[in-house]
């Protein structure tokens, strides 16, 4: 973390122009202002003490002015990141839920065909680059088919209040006349992005889950288990998904940066109301405040992920447990 | 984490229960939402697909066309209005008006119980009278006024049709007559108060915010009387409307109109073919439209046109064979086919055929390279020489593609040996350096205002725009001054005529501009929407749009 407020302290240094205007974002300023703004960040110490001082304005939530539309960050960033997450969210579930199972049924067939086909299913995933899958997929599905929307996170016609700014949980909590076809609406609108996103994913979740389930099923317990005479059913049901299942949740957290990537660049296809596409499009403006403001706050948003999904490990897994309050 | 916690009870649970507690849920979902709500909320909405954000909520303080179009028409009512069929005035918040003999004063008589906006910052007290029209007027003309400095303080419109030096004084008569007294006559000043620019604000609500002192709210939070009032506006992404209640002009039949700002061109595109937009401004893709049996393409001579401007006040262009030797050498009919496929009038004047003043005995330029050469030869360039034609990078109304035009242009030139060079900048620096006079030709255009054919005049060539920027061409002329001034200070339609077809043969022999084309307004939109939303001069109107039933959205 403290490396990271670094990097992002020494970006106001890096990009071109006054390093003060790149952290406070003002730049229609009087001279009066400007002193009174040096003197905020302590621009005339060192270099230490405006480190300090940066700290101090982050922690208190001011993350300076957005350079092109003069507003806050911290209001913009509370607006953008929760339509992130819930699209991020649904598009892990879905990986998971897709990939995972897939994953067992190829290590359980290993070496037959359907094993095979999973594979190199998963191989092609993989290897599509997600703009052009989502080009792709407006292009068959929205155009052709007219199956399902191209952009945004809902039709403009649903005036769903800003709550929580997760799309969903807004809709059941709103006093709108037409709730449920908000939320049928919604959903329409968020499975093309999602299924998007979860491609790349989810495929590494089949080769994570077949990997981890292989490794299971030459364990000496499964073994046991055989000898004692179970069926393969219950072998798998109740002891190899059980134990194959915490080894995959370990790499939840790094799958959730790279997921992240991927929604940035699939909410500027999609017209996604999140932060990836405001971050990117703060790139196009030369917007730097917003730039470094943006990446330190995305950053600590998957940091958190990752230090969550390492408490559900241990919670899983008594042995990682162990390993933590232990010796 | 909910997600991980379901997952490990999952499979502790029988997975064929749960398959089909889930199948229940996703049947009981899409049963929930019936067929009649669908239909109901997106027939009373309309989405239209911009091609960009306002810049404000109030037409007096700006000239771009897509302000206009999200705010003029929708949110405001003028005085007086044009009339869509025969570009006459007509009557609006005034219901007559009168003009003295002399031309000098100009009396309204106002239509009463006019309402004003209803909304979540401001809930009027009294209907519109004399005192709102007076408020408007002042704020652009009185320095004084505590609302003239507000959002900059700059009336481009109004500045440049000198409206300041023209109005002597606005006086109110009594609740509902207001009088305008002019220092002189102009013929065009009807016409100027009926652009989409003059519109009427709320005295009332301008008293209320000074109060509070938030006097920068009155073009941010829009307060008038149209048709629609402002619900919601995301700078960048969408414009929210409702329905003005009490609209003094009838009732309006959408609800809701949502402004949904997409600057990309195939964005609309995808959109109006998804259905997410039911109309879209500027379409690309004009066959693809045509062919498609659920849209419509359709178009409106709007009066524009486009030009290549000669700067006047620099070598070799203050010569006027050379001018004239370049506009021989130019291929208007490939040029208008090319750029336009065809779909644009070839502009023989600066004025259109449908304008009344257009003179058809003006001849147009005819393309011969022979002449060409004669002119270049007396001028001493037999040998050609080197020149620049700035073009703009950005799509236009009167102008789709500036670059390629200019590319055309170069080719035809090459004829005559001469060579050209494209220069091209990001839009707004482009005007600014063309103001400055720092061009040597220029492609470019102009849209009219209202249909009074002195707009194309005095805005583009008099001696009075060469400042502004307006006047690219930097020519002064104090004969073709003369006859605009006379043109305006007649009311005689024939007379006015006379004089402007002397001026346009004036412009033809002296050539300080070649027009080129005239363009149309094309717009598509699904069949399910019915009414006019284009018109020839200013924005688009969707006070009497109509959803038909059987949309889906």
């Amino acid at each position: 973390m403290v490396l990271l407020t670094i990097v992002s302290f020494s970006l106001s240094f890096l990009f071109p122009g006054d390093a003060l205007i790149n952290l406070s974002g003002q730049i229609n300023t009087s001279p009066e202002q400007l002193i009174q703004l040096s003197e905020n960040y302590q621009t005339e110490n060192s270099i230490f003490m405006q480190y300090y001082s940066y700290l101090g304005h982050i922690l208190n939530g001011d993350l300076g002015l957005s350079m092109s539309s003069q507003t806050p960050i911290n209001t913009e960033i509370a607006n953008l990141l929760p339509a992130t997450i819930e699209l991020s969210m649904v598009a892990l579930l879905l990986s998971m839920v897709i990939g995972i199972p897939l994953g067992f049924i190829a290590a359980i067939k290993h070496n037959k065909t359907a094993d095979n086909v999973i594979l190199s299913v998963a191989m092609i995933g993989y290897s599509i680059p997600v703009f052009w899958l989502g080009l792709l997929a407006i292009l068959i599905f929205s155009i052709v088919l007219s199956w399902l929307p191209s952009a945004g996170q809902i039709s403009l016609l649903f005036e769903i209040e800003h709550v929580t700014g997760i799309q969903f949980i807004d809709i059941l909590l709103s006093d709108n006349a037409y709730k449920w076809q908000a939320f049928q609406n919604a959903s329409e609108h968020i499975i093309l992005p999602a299924c998007v996103i979860a491609t790349a994913p989810g495929t590494i979740f089949i080769r994570l889950a077949r990997t981890s389930m292989l490794e299971v099923l030459e364990t000496s317990y499964i073994r046991a288990a055989r000898a004692k005479g179970l069926t393969f059913n219950q072998i798998i049901y109740r002891h190899a998904i059980r134990n194959a299942l915490v080894k995959i949740i370990r790499h939840v957290g790094l799958q959730f940066a790279n997921l992240v990537t991927l929604a940035m660049v699939t909410e500027v296809i999609f017209s996604w109301p999140g932060i990836g596409r405001w971050l990117i499009e703060s790139i196009y403006q030369r917007d730097y405040t917003s730039i470094h403001s943006g990446l330190l706050v995305l950053s600590c948003f998957i940091f958190i992920v990752h230090i969550l999904t390492d408490f559900i490990y241990a919670a899983l897994n008594p042995l990682a447990r162990d390993n933590i309050h232990g010796s | 984490m909910v997600v991980l916690m379901m997952k490990a009870k999952r499979f502790a649970l029988n997975k064929q229960a749960i398959n089909l507690t889930l199948a229940l849920a996703l049947i009981t979902l899409l049963s929930a939402c019936s067929s009649e709500e669908s239909l109901s909320l997106s027939n009373k909405s309309l989405v239209y697909c911009a091609e960009g954000s306002p810049e404000s909520f109030n037409p007096q303080i700006i000239t771009s066309g897509t302000t206009v179009d999200a705010t003029a028409n929708q949110l405001y009512n003028r005085l007086i209005t044009f009339n869509a069929k025969d570009n006459s005035i007509k009557p609006s918040i005034a219901k007559s008006w009168h003009v003295t003999g002399d031309g000098k004063m100009v009396t309204f008589y106002l239509r009463k119980n006019i309402a004003f906006h209803h909304t979540d910052y401001f809930t009027p007290s009294r209907t519109l009278n004399a005192d709102d029209v007076l408020f408007s007027f002042n704020r652009i003309l009185d320095e004084s006024h505590q609302y003239h400095q507000v959002s900059g303080g700059s009336y481009p419109f109004f500045q440049s049709v000198q409206l300041r030096s023209l109005i002597q004084e606005i006086e109110r008569i009594n609740d509902y007559t207001i009088r305008f007294k002019l220092h002189r006559s102009d013929s065009s000043f009807l016409a100027n108060l009926a652009t989409d620019f003059s519109v009427v604000l709320s005295e009332e609500y301008g008293q209320q915010l000074a109060k509070r002192n938030e006097r920068q709210h009155i073009d941010v939070f829009p307060i008038g009387t149209g048709p629609f009032k402002l619900k919601e506006y995301k700078v960048g992404s969408l414009i929210r409307y409702y329905r003005h209640d009490q609209y003094w002009q009838g009732k309006v039949e959408l609800e809701q109109l949502v402004f949904d700002i997409t600057p990309s061109n195939t964005g609309r595109l995808t959109k109006l073919l998804t259905n997410e937009c039911d109309v879209v401004s500027y379409p690309i893709a004009h066959e693809k439209i045509v062919e498609h049996p659920n849209l419509t393409l359709e178009s409106v001579t709007s009066f524009n046109v486009a030009y290549l401007g000669f700067n006047t006040q620099k070598a070799p262009f203050n010569n006027i064979k050379v001018r004239q030797a370049i506009a021989y050498a130019i291929n208007k009919k490939s040029i208008v086919d090319t750029i336009y496929s065809g779909k644009a009038e070839i502009a023989k004047s600066l004025l259109q055929s449908a304008s009344w003043a257009y003179d058809d005995k003006v001849v147009d330029q005819i393309y011969s390279i022979t002449k060409a050469k004669e002119l270049l030869k007396e001028a001493g360039f037999e040998n050609g020489f080197e020149m620049d034609i700035w073009a703009m990078n950005v799509q236009r109304p009167y102008n789709p593609n500036a670059l390629t035009m200019a590319k055309l242009i170069q080719s035809d030139l090459k004829d005559i040996g001469v060579e050209v060079n494209i220069v091209s900048y990001e839009w707004a620096t482009f005007l600014q350096r063309v103001g400055k006079g720092e061009h040597q030709t220029v492609l470019l255009g102009w849209t009219a205002d209202h249909p009074d054919p002195d707009n194309f005049f005095t805005s583009l060539l008099s001696c009075a725009a060469v400042g502004t920027g307006n006047n690219s061409t930097l020519w002064c002329n104090e004969k073709f001054d003369e006859l605009l001034q006379k043109a305006l200070k007649t009311g005689n339609i024939e007379k006015r005529k006379v004089y402007y077809s002397q001026a346009l043969a004036m412009i033809a022999q002296e050539m300080p501009l070649l027009p080129l084309a005239h363009s149309k307004r094309y717009q598509a939109r699904s069949n399910l929407v019915r009414g006019n939303i284009l018109s020839a001069f200013g924005g688009i109107d969707f006070s009497t749009v109509t959803k038909v039933a059987g949309g889906s959205n």
